[in-house]
């Protein structure tokens, strides 16, 4: 079951595609955080991936950070290997942390179903939106701008104008 | 000439894929029905030589003949588009191009 909304996010220590490990701890500063559930074999994830990168861009120097997550079992999903992920991210020039939960505890904790699927947290890392990224996985059919208006509303002080939205993608792979 | 349209559940992308597959039949005077079939178990994607969801089939070739020796694989299916934007479903053209 998905965090419900308000709910503190639950704390994480996993290790990146950089070689470095990262926790919950290290976003401390950071007043927007979003924790993106994620892999590499999805093709909704691919056809995303560049709208993610656009939004750490985008609002990178404002006080956000997008953090990728991938929980997928690497043995039914070869292409979501700890390997690939490092591979993917440098092939994709990522410019957010990609960080890979072998043993799918963090995933239990959150309780995405999809990826992508968003968790949005605010300074004080209560979730304030959860779902999906806009509402197209075609980038030029987009009408609705889900995760970029709730970082906006966040970053001047406002509610998100949306807190829920249905995610649409691959299912997680949990471990068999 | 038959038409085969293969999917898993758990991807959401099949619902899209036979409305288009439908839509070209008909726009195409092509009255066959469609054989559908629901992959449900990683066995049965072995068994079929099913690359992921969706996939279709008309006698018995791929309309995306590139992506068809992915693995077997219970997962959602990645079409790669002709703009190099990748897609859950084929495009109209890989589709009527594997009725011609």
């Amino acid at each position: 079951m998905s965090l419900t909304m308000a709910t503190e996010a639950p704390y994480f220590e996993l290790p990146g595609v950089d070689g470095r490990d990262h926790s919950l701890d290290d976003y401390v500063e950071i007043p927007v955080l979003a924790i993106v559930w994620s892999c590499n074999h999805c093709p909704y994830v691919q056809g995303w991936e560049a709208r993610m990168k656009a939004i750490q861009r985008d609002y990178g120097d404002r006080g956000f950070r997008l953090v990728a997550i991938s929980s997928n079992d690497a043995a039914s999903h070869p292409a979501d290997s700890f390997d690939e992920m490092k591979a993917r991210a440098e092939s994709q020039d990522f410019n957010f942390d990609y960080l890979y939960d072998e043993d799918q505890s963090v995933a239990r904790r959150y309780g995405p179903e999809r990826t992508p699927e968003v968790f949005l947290f605010d300074a004080d890392r209560r979730l304030v939106y959860h779902g999906a990224i806009d509402d197209n996985r075609d980038e030029d059919a987009v009408g609705q701008h889900y995760l970029r208006d709730a970082i906006e509303a966040l970053l001047e002080g406002r509610e998100p104008p949306a807190r829920e939205t249905p995610p649409v993608g691959c299912t997680v792979k949990w471990k068999q | 000439m038959t038409v085969e349209f293969l999917y898993w559940e758990g991807c959401p992308s099949y619902p899209e894929a036979r409305e288009l597959l439908e839509e070209v039949l008909r726009g195409r005077g092509v009255d066959v029905p469609i054989q559908v079939r629901e992959v449900r178990t990683q066995e049965e994607a072995r068994e079929l030589g099913f690359p992921g969801s969706p996939t279709i089939r008309v006698d018995g070739r791929d309309v995306d003949p590139g992506g068809e020796s992915e693995p077997p694989s219970l997962s959602c299916r990645i079409y790669h588009l002709p703009n190099g934007r990748v897609s859950p479903v084929p495009t109209r053209e890989q589709i009527e191009e594997a009725l011609r």
